[in-house]
């Protein structure tokens, strides 16, 4: 079986619009410096690194593991690089965990990065295909049809999204590295933002971030040396299924139900939102908390949104399985980096080191990130314990 | 020593790096089928011989089997709404003007949904399962692709 | 020494233009074909894992295109990496090792036919300094290849007789995008395209696509199939500044070969040298003897599909291997401008 591992190092950014202080090597770096300086080793205790990023056409920078070695200090090591569109953030830890736990590295450099301001995302998403037909919708085009079919099938409220999207920013407000801080927020401020596309209203959708999240993942004798509490990777699982075929269920979709099954399975948990004490799940628009909940099992089909009214969800209303108390991706958003710094705060968590943020006494946090059209997911579950 | 006379000038923050790549793109040689026709005003499918699907416009495979799809299928421009938004985002240069339906319209007799724009109806009136059919462009602006249909029109007395 | 073995390789022929086929249309018949001739289903295999670059076709998402080939539903356990597919199966290899699968499907793919493949790789250099310059990569190994002949490492003659033999391997291999065999004779009156490298000395751009499977040795012997055992893997990169490399020399190659298990009793080599100079560097980093057969495919001089020549250097050694004719073989894999980054595979027969 695999030999453990552990996060040990945890380092971020100050997320914002433009980063205009740093390049992206910078970027990079402060990221995987503070990660360092969490776990207190030096560059050279670091025996490979493992990036990943969204398409390499936002930035026009093709194969960036090329350039970022040196930043990196990755010469004369193995240096590798992830890509499985909006999942890659997650998919890049667990491929460093992969690293641990096939006992060849002691410890592993991790991490991902979006440099949204020295690209142009939306252009790199949609830019024009010849053949096909250009709508000219952006990515929520492509979700809010999935929204709406969910609230048809489930008869959701219409202020279930709103919700959503005042809790996360209200728990962004407890994390002095998020993107939005807005003191203010609440439903009124939500429902009186622009509609962009039905029923997503501006305040509902991510913003777009400059930043980067980095982790030092390293084995059990690793952390046993780690003057931090190590979080411990009790099960990591990634499933993908084609974006288009017939008869797809598109609004809870099987890869994402049996990726969860999957790392439940190797955590040992029966009961998701008993045996979980918090997670961090990939919400770009508010409505998919409610359509996540029930794919991951947390609650049955039709249910999750009832989940969302009651608080369950919500940090300062004391909900008993609090997501994304970090404020989420719909308060931070480089998009290469935003699944793994849903892993990274799964493992702050577990570590009794989210400060504000802290959902005491956890034990288990689920990490969780998807992509594509909704096909490509990860999920890592993390604990206070080996085993 | 300061005789850099841009050294007053501030850090350098950001700068334009401008680049032009050229592509001949290609769409795949079961696209070839789609693509001719629909050049004619037609449309063509093709079958799964495993599952049966009938995929349009096919890239190639059926995406469940994971094998070559096979038979074109010709299929007609009507079908249904499968799903849909209602987009108001302004995005720069769009020739489109917001608020407009987005819909994923399945044809009639095709087991996948393409995303294209609904018109001649209230934004409001768009609903779920509402049959529809295509509008072309003349023929003399058709091209290869799916933009020689302006949009999808409502059947005529199938909504309320 | 590991229980993997490679039990499948497949590869589409190399061509200059795969003409209109799409990313499913070239990965769809070498996914079966490495599954077919193993006699493994789809379902026998636990994890699949892909290498592709988008900006070769100019389109993001090669990859999720490229998920249409595999008939993905149920969902499968699947992953890939935007680099070349030898380091897709680096990815794989850690995973049997940490105990994670017991097979894997990789599979790399390029079509660098619908673009200018030089001037888009000078997209991997760094964004701010060199990439504005637009340097291409060919005019970078060309600088490589003065420094070589400059400090006496090569000799034009030698760099003659990389070609000779790619292209004298190649005859037997029906996959090879350039056979036709060339003479000392007409290499030397050939004209220098960018100095000192003549057409000859660079590989030709190909399209195409390749898949390889590997399942544990246990159950490569259960099935009866032959395999070639996997030593051990590893790759290192080096600085991005050419300024800072000795750029006659590659520790990253010499030292992930000794990590992956390089010894003296190696046979056969294959190299993935782009440029005919970079062959000569290798043998000379790795410490390959005169009695090391190089490339017995014919190596990336006669053909490279980017993001699959590496893997096709290691299956086409394992295919070498499981024809018999050699016992214990190198694979080699780069990355990157003037061999930055180099991984290395050891393999033996079983």
């Amino acid at each position: 079986m695999a030999n453990h591992a552990a996060v040990i190092g945890v380092g971020q950014v100050k997320y914002q619009t433009q980063r205009d202080d740093v390049s992206i090597a910078g970027l990079v770096r402060e990221a995987a410096q503070n990660a360092l300086d969490d776990a207190q080793l030096e560059w050279s205790d670091i025996d490979a690194v493992v990036i990943g990023k969204a398409p390499d056409m936002f930035e026009g920078h093709m194969m960036p593991e090329l350039y970022l070695a040196d930043a990196l200090c990755a010469t004369n090591k193995p240096i590798l690089r992830v890509h499985t569109a909006g999942s890659v953030g997650g998919s890049t830890a667990i491929v460093a965990a992969s690293h641990v736990q096939s006992g060849v590295f002691e410890r592993v450099l991790t991490v991902a990065y979006e440099k949204q301001s020295e690209s142009n995302a939306m252009w790199a998403l949609s830019s024009k295909q010849p053949f096909a037909t250009h709508l000219n919708a952006g990515a929520g085009g492509f979700f809010a049809p999935l929204i709406r079919e969910y609230i048809q099938r489930s008869n959701a409220p219409a202020e279930v999204g709103m919700q959503v999207a005042v809790k996360d920013r209200l728990h962004a407000l407890r994390n002095p590295l998020a993107h939005l801080h807005m003191p203010d927020i609440d439903l009124a401020t939500v429902e009186a933002s622009p509609m962009l596309w039905e029923p997503l209203r501006f305040l509902e959708s991510c913003p777009s971030s400059d930043g980067a999240c980095a982790m030092i993942i390293g084995s059990e004798r690793a952390a046993a040396a780690s003057p931090k509490k190590p979080a411990w990777i009790r099960g990591t699982a990634m499933r993908s299924e084609p974006t288009n075929f017939a008869g797809r269920e598109q609004v809870n979709p099987q890869a994402g139900i049996d990726c969860a099954k999957d790392v439940y399975r190797q955590a040992g948990i029966q009961n998701p939102r008993k045996d979980l004490d918090t997670a961090e799940i990939y919400v770009p628009f508010s409505w998919y908390e409610p359509m996540w909940l029930e794919n991951l099992g947390f609650c049955d089909i039709g249910e999750g949104w009832k989940l969302t009214l009651e608080g369950a969800t919500s940090l300062p209303e004391g909900g008993d399985i609090p997501w994304n108390c970090s404020g989420g991706v719909l308060s931070t958003n480089p998009i290469g980096a935003s699944g793994m710094i849903r892993f990274a705060e799964a493992a702050q968590q577990v570590r009794g080191l989210a400060g504000d943020y802290q959902v005491e006494g956890t034990q288990l946090a689920l990490g969780h990130a998807y992509g594509g059209g909704a096909q490509f997911f990860s999920m890592w579950v993390v604990g206070a314990e080996k085993q | 020593m300061s005789s850099n006379p841009n050294e007053s000038a501030g850090p350098v923050t950001m700068m334009q790096a401008p680049l032009y790549l050229q592509y001949r793109f290609t769409a795949g040689t079961s696209s070839l089928s789609f693509l001719h026709a629909i050049k004619r005003g037609r449309l063509i499918g093709r079958r799964c011989p495993g599952c049966e699907s009938v995929y349009i416009p096919c890239r190639g495979s059926c995406a469940r089997c994971g094998v070559a799809t096979c038979d074109n299928i010709e299929l007609t421009d009507e079908g249904v709404i499968d799903k849909f938004t209602v987009v108001h985002i302004p995005i720069p240069n769009n020739p489109i003007k917001p608020p407009f339906v987005v819909a994923h319209i399945r044809l009639n007799g095709a087991d996948n949904a393409f995303h294209h724009l609904i018109g001649e109806v209230d934004n409001d009136k768009v609903k779920l399962g509402m049959k529809v059919k295509a509008v072309w462009r003349p023929e003399s602006e058709w091209d290869y692709g799916l933009d020689n249909i302006r949009y999808f029109k409502p059947l005529g007395g199938e909504h309320d | 020494m590991t229980d993997i073995a490679i039990v499948s390789y497949a590869q589409a022929p190399m061509v200059r233009d795969a003409g209109c086929a799409n990313e499913v249309e070239l990965i769809m018949p070498v996914i079966n074909e490495a599954l077919q001739a193993c006699g493994l289903a789809r379902t026998d295999i636990d994890f699949v894992c892909s290498g592709s670059a988008d900006y070769l076709q100019g389109a993001p998402f090669a990859f999720v295109a490229g998920v249409d080939a595999l008939g993905a539903f149920p969902p499968i356990k699947e992953s890939h990496v935007e680099m070349d597919a030898a380091w897709a199966l680096y990815e794989c290899y850690l995973k049997m090792l940490a105990g994670d699968i017991d097979s894997a499907l990789i599979y790399g793919f390029g079509k660098s036919s619908p673009g200018n493949l030089p001037e888009v790789l000078s997209l991997q250099l760094d964004p701010y300094y060199l990439q504005p310059l637009c340097p291409d990569s060919v005019s970078l190994a060309a600088l490589q290849a003065r420094a070589m002949l400059d400090a006496g490492r090569c000799t034009r003659e030698q760099m003659n007789e990389v070609v000779i033999n790619s292209r004298r391997q190649a005859q037997k291999n029906p996959r090879a995008q350039l056979r036709k065999p060339v003479s000392q004779e007409q290499l030397q009156a050939e004209v220098d395209w960018i100095a000192p490298l003549k057409k000859s000395d660079c590989c030709p751009i190909s399209d195409g696509a390749s898949a390889l499977v590997i399942c544990r040795e246990s159950q490569a012997r259960e099935m009866g199939l032959p395999y070639a055992r996997v030593v051990g893997m590893d790759h290192r990169i080096e600085s991005h500044m050419l300024g800072f490399r000795d750029l006659t020399d590659s520790p990253s190659a010499r030292n992930a070969a000794k990590s992956a298990g390089l010894h003296n009793n190696i046979e056969a080599a294959e190299l993935h040298a782009p440029f005919s100079h970079q062959e000569i560097l290798l043998r000379q980093s790795l410490g390959l003897s005169e009695n090391v057969d190089i490339n017995p495919s014919g190596g990336a001089l006669a053909g490279n599909v980017m993001m699959a020549a590496g893997l096709d250097r290691i299956g086409s050694m394992a295919a070498a291997i499981l024809r018999g004719d050699y016992k214990f073989g190198l694979a080699h894999a780069t990355s990157g401008p003037c061999l930055q980054q180099n991984l290395v595979t050891i393999l033996e027969a079983a």
